[in-house]
């Protein structure tokens, strides 16, 4: 059955070839940001010792499509003297780079859609492109507040893009290469490889900027309801709102499969030289304990549980607090780690770097 | 005509398109933003060109960074366009002038060129990014650590012209406000309770607490 379809799909042109691993990214991806958005409520929910969202289906499960439809039927509303072109492209460039991203994340080994050289760099060009959609967004709107929350979600960016790209360096150091796939290699041999301990300061640095990049709480000051109502999209209403909505959820996840590939080893099993040989031999545990797609995807949702956790625990960043964050304690953090990544690997200090 | 050709022309109409729109459009947002299709358009050329590493850094860099603290800027400014247009016939000389010498440049530099054979396609395992750092850590290491402290004293420069205390200005030392104690905020004071009073007539089972439950209403 599989090698059937395997022979089919080898059959097919490239360009065939490449529409149909674009669709079976953006379909699952979609969809988990659907259910993204249900696992948020739900988890709030359970945090606040609520239930959350439990009428539509059972157990609420069909909750993100009855969302959908509803959005989907709202009306599109234009504000008065807004500029259109950029009003409705605004949600198109926020969701367009979250979802080009995946292009060259692996998802088990040799899975990726291009498997390109320079892919970490790719991966940080593209998530530093998502910040325009927010800009015009805000500007577009002819809105005050809108344009306000717009200015505040650009200065945060581009502050806590310097400490995410330098932590990339520490992993392109310790991996001495930009091939995304290739990182994932030189994290295997078993757990101790992968790169969360020695580069475990830039991992919370990377995680941290990742929040911040998103946009969400506790760094959500680019929406802050309480203070400019929500921001850049205050003035969207309709899919035109939901597609920031996907957009965010969208990068959430990326910044999750992200850091699971950086620093865990991505789809590497963390049974790797602890169990014996003959342990993934077994009929079906074996698979399971194997490396593969789960793992990635279990990491995946670790870090994923993380950005919803921290929704419900910490309060808002002040903008000031925020800037201080970024430019005077993790910009320095990862300064300081890359020159000890710098002994480290000059000393060939292993497991890591011999 | 090869697809690469198609992509070359198509991207080079869209640079061209988007730089002329950028010197001709009156709003000046909507001109930051064409300038942004120019890198992007000249990136992807850079890609066609087998440039991975120069496509990507452009990119990430100009239209990442750089752009997005132009957009800002000119976003919070109130632009008079009637002002910016006061001087034009007074610097139109000098405009001239700036423009023929960089035409000339550009002209030097393309008839120069223009006779080369086209360079050989390098093979799939080619990796641009390995390439430029090869060179750039051996052969040209000392111009590019040159560059580099140069490039460092700019943002030491730029850090210190802008750094200035200002008398008005309101600002905390996070510092401080992280060093708070529960000391320095709160003192406990010892008290002993009240004795509860008989209830008045009229102020039966219906009074409110003294700590005011109005939620449970």
């Amino acid at each position: 059955m599989f090698d059937w379809m395997m022979n089919l799909y080898q059959g097919l042109p490239t360009i065939m070839q490449i529409l149909i691993g674009i669709q079976l990214i953006v379909i699952p991806l979609m969809l988990a940001v659907a259910y993204t958005t249900f696992a948020e409520r739900k988890v709030i929910g359970y945090a606040h010792v609520r239930v959350g969202p439990n009428r539509v289906g059972p157990r609420g499960w069909l909750q993100p499509i009855a969302d959908a439809l509803k959005l989907l039927t709202k009306e599109v509303i234009l504000p008065t003297n807004a500029n259109r072109f950029l009003f409705l492209s605004a949600p198109v460039l926020t969701i367009a780079p979250a979802l080009a991203a995946w292009a060259v994340v692996p998802f088990f080994d040799g899975g990726a859609l291009a498997d390109v050289n320079a892919g970490l760099l790719y991966l940080l060009a593209l998530t530093s492109l998502g910040v325009y959609g927010i800009i015009i967004a805000g500007w577009a709107s002819n809105s005050k507040y809108a344009l306000l929350g717009s200015l505040r979600s650009a200065a945060q960016l581009v502050s806590y893009e310097i400490a995410m790209g330098f932590a990339l360096v520490g992993v392109l150091m310790a991996a001495g290469t930009l091939n995304v796939g290739g990182i994932i290699e030189a994290q295997s041999g078993s757990i101790y490889h992968w790169f969360l301990l020695p580069l475990l300061p830039l991992f919370f640095v990377y995680f941290i900027s990742g929040i911040a990049e998103t946009n969400r709480a506790p760094f959500d000051v680019a929406e802050g309801e309480s203070e400019i109502v929500a921001g850049f999209h205050v003035e969207y209403s309709g899919m035109a709102f939901a597609v920031f909505f996907l957009a965010e959820y969208a990068n959430m996840i990326l910044i999750s499969a992200l850091t699971a590939i950086l620093f865990l080893g991505g789809w590497l099993s963390p049974f790797q030289g602890i169990l014996p040989a003959g342990a993934f031999e077994l009929p079906v545990i074996g698979a399971l304990l194997d490396h593969g797609i789960h793992w990635f995807l279990f990491k995946t949702a670790i870090f994923l549980f993380a950005f919803l956790w921290f929704r419900a625990t910490f309060p808002r960043y002040r903008y000031d607090q925020i800037m201080r964050l970024g430019w005077k304690v993790l910009i320095p953090v990862t300064i300081v780690w890359l020159f000890v990544e710098g002994v480290l690997v000059a000393f060939n200090v292993g497991p890591w770097f011999a | 005509m090869t697809f690469e050709l198609v992509l070359f022309y198509l991207f080079g109409a869209i640079l061209l398109g988007g730089a002329l729109a950028m010197i001709s459009v009156r709003n000046p947002v909507h001109a930051a933003l064409f300038l942004v299709l120019c890198f992007v358009a000249a990136a992807a050329l850079w890609l066609l060109a087998e440039a991975e590493f120069l496509g990507i850094v452009l990119v990430l860099v100009y239209v990442g960074a750089v752009m997005v603290l132009f957009l800002f800027v000119v976003m919070m400014l109130d632009i008079n366009l009637a002002t910016l247009r006061e001087g034009f016939t007074e610097y139109l000389p000098v405009g001239i002038v700036v423009a023929l010498a960089m035409a000339t440049v550009l002209v030097l530099v393309i008839t120069r060129y223009i006779t080369m054979d086209v360079p050989e396609r390098a093979g799939p395992e080619y990796a641009n990014t390995e390439a430029l750092g090869a060179i750039l850590y051996t052969e040209y290491v000392y111009p590019f650590e040159i560059a580099a402290v140069i490039l460092l004293v700019a943002i030491i420069a730029a850090i210190s012209l802008t750094m200035r205390k200002r008398p008005d200005n309101k600002s905390i030392d996070p510092g401080k406000q992280m060093a708070v104690s529960r000391e320095g905020r709160v003192r406990m004071v010892s008290m002993p309770s009240e004795k509860k009073k008989a209830p008045r007539r009229g102020e039966g089972s219906g009074t409110r607490s003294p700590d005011g439950d109005d939620e449970s209403k």
